[in-house]
């Protein structure tokens, strides 16, 4: 833990005054930009903070020089020796696919199970090594985008710390487990499997649910339980107390004209949010020809993309969620008993989006999240009957999961047989449970005492050490496998490489106990189509293998029928002695823990407050206002009995009187990455009140703990980079949105061609490279930064270094805060290089190892740059990222395999950023030229285009005046960053617009803007 | 008392000249030496695991380069062929042979095979085959005449200048398409004009304007 001595004081009073003045700017990017603090100013005005140049290792600077010296000598001599020799190793037998050809990549379907739920995936493989993961555009779950977590599978695979010791060893393991489990299952065999216990994670596996019910038919006493963290009970006992069983809902976002989500997350988690995310983003799509989009309400407790997303955004404390729920369906004409007691102003937004969704009945919708109340969920079901949804924004089916059950009450029940010694045998494939149980089930205490207990799992973790026996885990790029998506559609996980580390997947393990140990998980999954597919076998199987999914097995929508009419007062959760709320989330970018060893995941930046290695207790201003605490205080919080201390984050727009705590963190036994890192929530998480907790006491210590955010980094002083509108303005003005007053004054001119250098006539080459970001479709989900991560060998530098201003990712997630501290509007914009024609970089390296080609690429060329940073300092975009030590990891034998053959590993000293994915544009072009023909359009797929959900990232020839972007680039709203200073970006955005509710829009703005429609 | 006599001017400023001097010719000598025959391994046959005669097999056999580098019209590596493909024929064909012993015991037990590399380009230099074979740029332009090498050698130092040659002036060293494998092939007298009609018809962009950017080699 480090701690900062130095810290200065925000004053979030006096922030608030000078917002309520309305003078000052209107975006702002943290409090402490509003404040004004040393901390900020310093990396303002130096783009890397002071001692970020500097050598900090304790040498001197005299020994520093000595060894420059003798380094500058041997680099010299370097260049006199001749090359080592490099082998070439041929094939002994080729692979029996035609297409492998030595130097080009073959892709590969299959899927990507979380929570229980596939993601279809195209995997691209480099004579047989997985180097980088881009979305099945045929996958219904998918449609060519991915999450965050698919895109940092690949460092996962290869993750060091899965190895538990040589493969001799682990397959000396796997024999002496064997030797060891079949007395085990003669035993059980004898008592019908009395003491025999299978603990799964959710599993939606058609092959695995079979073999479990074919050994619950061997051992008809034995008990399986599901369980992970994350899971799916409020939901599933929200349908139960509406239609009497279990019902999957999902959501036809395209047929919604207004949207309302309680709570919900739904573009970046949960299952389908990729999809949803694409359907949600398809009718915000404003165009001159097209200026319709839907609207969006989000209630919410923590700040969340979906909120950011939102219209209008109403925040509310995680408990008072089901009481607008209530009050909601009793304005829309639910009987509801209880009268739950609102402020006059939630009221007035709660009457006008019941007046909205009334006026779009059959084209509305209302989403309960994952993380409320049963009751909210059931009335989220009936308040969509009641508009008349059903079948047309949302569909019912029969559940996706093998078998819905309630996974805190099985794991409850569970606990307290190993307590009592009932269970004999545990196998606990995959999960964590001894990290991440409910506390009060005292699982792992119990976990001890079981006899013989094995764990399946990718990493030695917590559960691994107090289980007897631990069978390394295959990843699921390296094995045989299915899942099923949202819809329902079966999607089938094939291997792209062996398993590293000899690893078994839970198929392998159930074919052991069902007397099967000959099977691999090929023989099982093949075996169970095999026996469920009509027809032609063969042809059916190499098709789903070709497409990544079993066509046709998409759940059959069905109809339910409500047996309620209204929902009855939810049951008192057991409340603390304290006077504060608490809410659980699964973290933005290690979700339950279980990516905690992913430095991928773990250095993104998480989305609004850009923390990183980090999670902390985020607070309200007027919370923190209230408790005087600060960025960085650390408090103790106590809720029935425990307490657990962490940092303080103080998160404009969070609900007030409450705390939001992300798990995951606090990892003990996660990897030599993930371990010791920030504090573990779930030691206060109980099972009956796994999200919304009351009655938390919070208690502040004198203790500062420094948290890493670059929400600071990289900032471009304070002018208005993000440009927002309504739509009821561009319909009036298609202009709008240039003369706003959130342009920045800056009247979108620039100065025509004046320069002083010769301007290159770039409107007479053939192609020109651009891009256009429609900050519409934009959630700020971080899909582009890490795909663009994985796609261009992008180092991670660890906490202290990101503390220094050194994070390396070439396009990041600039959050922009707009109004008051206490519901700000957000906006989120991708910023990589734009490539700018004038380009500023160019003129001041004294090497000219960046320089432009004839389709405008600003080229950075590794191998002549010598690292003088000139570039970066005259960069008005804070684009560059510089080596400022040797983070590329050159040595982890497995690492070199996760990397892109076509991207140069740089080294230390060297300068790099985006290159709008040269190495594809390379690809594409001799294709073409060797095909004798013009590149089409939508030929070249960056990497942050390729993966990104909502297609907000279009790349093209804005020289074809047919290509996408060129008609993007001619449209009223768009925009380039920073454009008047006459760079010539080449990246350009297309301005955010409002879908605002006329009957909610801000009263100040009512006589500049006239009407809404 | 006098400690520098009038001379040691003089003295001082020869060896201060003498060390600039001195400097100049080491860091001249590194940068000859850097691009010298030796340091870049020209002319110098590169011992291989077993003898294979690249004149045997491509020059009195007259086998097509293709047979074995099968890749190099598609792909950027124009591919060592696989321990299968040598053993079609050697199954056969001297297979009793020492000299493909390790060879054989590679094919028979699935040990790596290790060639070592000739033609070798820093990491950062993306070089492909398939685009310069498309566009009329010969094996032996850049090869030599292969088919005469018993052990295979460089015959070009590599250097990025080298690169660049052709990439300024592609008429200077473009050939007919079909002609691309034929090792005996000679540039005509009127090369140049053969050049810039073969870049019209193959679409080769002119040298100076777009072959000449970092990024076509380097990213």
């Amino acid at each position: 833990m480090t701690t900062k001595t130095h810290k200065e004081h925000l004053d979030l009073a006096a922030i608030r005054a000078r917002l309520a003045e309305g003078n000052g700017q209107t975006f702002w990017r943290s409090l402490e930009e509003l404040a004004g603090t040393k901390d900020f100013q310093e990396f303002l005005h130096r783009e890397f903070p002071q001692g970020a140049s500097e050598w900090e290792d304790g040498v001197s600077r005299r020994n520093f020089l000595k060894l420059m010296g003798a380094s500058l000598a041997l680099a010299g001599l370097n260049a006199c020796t001749r090359q080592p020799a490099e082998k070439i190793v041929p094939y002994n037998v080729p692979p029996p696919i035609e297409e492998v050809v030595p130097g080009r990549p073959l892709f590969f379907a299959t899927a990507m199970p979380l929570g229980g739920f596939a993601t279809g995936l195209l995997v691209e493989s480099h004579l047989g090594r997985p180097t980088k993961v881009e979305g099945n555009p045929n996958h219904s779950a998918s449609l060519g985008g991915t999450d965050i977590f698919a895109q940092a599978a690949i460092l996962t695979l290869y993750d060091p710390d899965r190895s538990t010791g040589t493969t001799t060893a682990v397959e000396a393991n796997w024999k002496a487990f064997l030797t060891a489990v079949n007395p085990q299952i003669a035993a059980q065999r004898a008592t019908q499997g009395a003491g025999l216990r299978i603990l799964t994670e959710t599993v939606t596996s058609p092959t695995l649910a079979k073999q479990i019910e074919q050994l619950l038919t061997t051992f008809p006493q034995a008990k399986w339980v599901q369980y992970e963290p994350v899971n799916r009970d409020a939901v599933r006992a929200g349908a139960e107390m509406v239609f009497g069983q279990a019902v999957a809902t999902h959501y036809q976002l395209a047929e919604a004209d207004v949207i309302l989500s309680l709570d919900a997350d739904f573009l970046v988690s949960g299952p389908g949010n990729v999809r949803y995310a694409r359907d949600f983003a398809n009718r915000r799509r404003v165009r001159e020809e097209a200026k319709e989009m839907n609207r969006l309400y989000v209630v919410e407790n923590t700040p969340s993309l979906t909120g950011g997303a939102a219209d209008h955004r109403l925040p509310l404390r995680a408990s008072q969620i089901e009481s607008f729920a209530r009050a909601l369906a009793k304005a829309l004409g639910i009987p509801d008993e209880t009268n739950p007691p609102l402020t006059p102003e939630v009221t007035k937004w709660l009457n006008a989006v019941a007046n909205d969704l009334k006026n779009h009945e059959g084209k509305s919708l209302i989403i309960a999240g994952e993380y409320q109340s049963p009751a909210v969920h059931a009335l989220a079901h009936l308040l969509n009957q009641k508009l008349g949804n059903i079948g047309k924004t949302v569909v019912y089916t029969a559940p996706i999961e093998a078998k819905a059950t309630n996974q805190s009450k099985d794991l409850r029940d569970l606990s307290n047989e190993m307590a009592s010694g009932k269970v004999e045998a545990l196998f606990i494939l995959g999960g964590n449970p001894a990290f991440d149980a409910p506390t009060d089930l005292k699982f792992t205490q119990a976990l001890p005492s079981v006899p013989f207990s094995v764990h399946l799992s990718l990493y030695r973790n917590e559960t691994s050490e107090l289980c007897k026996w631990t069978l390394p885990e295959a990843h699921f790029l390296e094995a045989w496998g299915d899942a099923r998506a949202y819809d329902g559609t079966a999607s089938i996980i094939q291997p792209l490489i062996a398993p590293l580390h000899a690893g078994k997947t839970a198929h392998e393990v159930l074919a052991l106990l069902l007397g099967r140990s000959d099977q691999t998980s090929y023989d099982v999954v093949r075996e169970y189509w095999q026996n469920n597919l009509t027809g032609n076998f063969e042809a059916a199987w190499q098709k789903a293998l070709q497409d990544g999914f079993f066509e046709g097995t998409k759940a059959e929508e069905k109809g339910f029928a409500a047996q309620i009419k209204s929902v009855p007062a939810s049951p008192s959760i057991n409340a603390g002695a304290g006077n504060l709320e608490v809410a659980f989330r699964p973290d933005p970018t290690i979700w339950d823990g279980r990516f905690a060893n992913n430095g991928w995941l773990q250095e993104l930046p998480k989305p609004l407050t850009k923390l990183t290695w980090d999670n902390a207790v985020l607070v309200s201003p007027a919370t923190a206002e209230r408790f005087k605490l600060q960025r960085g205080t650390v408090v103790d919080l106590s809720y029935l009995g425990k307490t657990v201390s962490g940092p303080v984050w103080i998160m404009p727009g969070h609900a007030e009187d409450c705390v939001t705590l992300c798990l995951g963190y606090g990892r003990t036994k996660a990897g030599s990455v993930g371990s010791n890192l920030g504090f573990n929530p779930y030691t206060l998480r109980t099972a009956d009140a796994p999200w919304i907790g009351l009655g938390l006491d919070l208690v502040k210590t004198n203790q500062d703990f420094q948290l890493v955010t670059t929400q600071e980094h990289r900032n471009m002083e304070g002018r208005n980079h993000v440009r927002v509108g309504s739509l009821a303005e561009f319909i009036k003005d298609p202009e709008s949105t240039k003369h706003s007053e959130h342009s920045g004054g800056a009247e979108g001119e620039g100065h025509g061609n004046l320069s002083l250098y010769e301007r290159f006539p770039y409107e007479e080459q053939k192609y020109a490279w651009g891009m256009t970001i429609d900050l519409n479709s934009c959630i700020g989900c971080n899909a582009c930064t890490i795909a663009c991560q994985a796609e261009n060998n992008i180092s991670i530098v660890g906490k202290a270094q990101v503390a220094n201003g050194r994070e390396m990712h070439w396009i990041r997630i600039d959050t922009y805060y707009e109004g008051g501290l206490d519901n700000p509007n957000t906006y989120q914009q991708p910023v990589a290089c734009m490539h700018c024609e004038l380009a500023p970089c160019e003129t001041v390296c004294p090497v000219e190892a960046t320089v432009h080609d004839d389709a405008g690429l600003n080229q950075m060329i590794y191998n002549r740059c010598v690292g003088t940073r000139y570039c970066s300092n005259n960069c008005p975009y804070k684009v560059r990222r510089f080596n400022f030590l040797q983070f590329a990891d050159e040595t982890t034998p497995s690492l070199k395999l996760a990397r892109n053959p076509n991207v140069t590993v740089r080294t230390r000293g060297i300068m790099e950023k985006c290159t709008y994915c040269v190495q594809r544009i390379n690809a594409a072009r001799i294709e073409a030229k060797k095909q004798g023909r013009d590149l089409q359009d939508g030929e070249i797929v960056t990497a942050c285009e390729a993966v990104c959900p909502t297609q907000a990232i279009v790349f093209g020839n804005i020289n074809d005046p047919k290509s996408r972007v060129a008609k993007l680039k001619a449209e009223p709203h768009n925009y380039g960053l920073l454009e008047e200073i006459n760079v010539v970006p080449r990246t350009s955005y297309l301005a955010r617009l409002k879908n605002l509710n006329p009957a909610l829009a801000p009263e100040e703005k009512a006589p500049e803007h006239g009407e809404h429609g | 008392m006098q400690i520098f006599r009038p001379r040691a001017n003089t003295v001082f400023k020869v060896s201060a000249f003498g060390v600039l001097y001195v400097v100049a010719l080491l860091v001249w000598s590194l940068a000859i030496l850097d691009r010298s025959n030796y340091t870049r391994r020209v002319n110098e046959p590169i011992a291989q695991p077993i003898p294979y005669s690249h004149e045997l097999h491509a020059g009195s056999l007259g086998m097509d380069c293709r047979y074995c580098h099968t890749a190099v019209e598609d792909s950027a590596f124009a591919n060592v062929p696989p321990l299968e493909t040598c053993m079609a024929c050697h199954n056969e064909v001297k297979a009793n042979s020492l000299l493909i012993q390790p060879l054989k015991e590679a094919a028979q037990t699935g040990k790596a095979f290790e060639w070592t590399r000739v033609h070798d380009l820093p990491d950062f230099v993306y070089f492909n085959h398939s685009i310069h074979v498309n566009k009329g740029v010969g094996c032996s332009t850049c090869h030599g005449p292969i088919d005469k090498m018993p052990t295979v050698w460089r015959v070009k130092d590599l250097t990025m200048g080298w690169c660049l040659d052709c990439h300024r002036a592609p008429e200077n060293y473009l050939r007919p398409r079909e002609e691309v494998f034929n090792m005996e092939w000679q540039p005509p007298a009127e090369q140049v004009a053969l050049g810039r009609q073969l870049m019209q018809k193959y679409n080769v962009p002119s040298g100076r304007l777009v072959l000449t950017h970092c990024n076509i080699c380097h990213r």
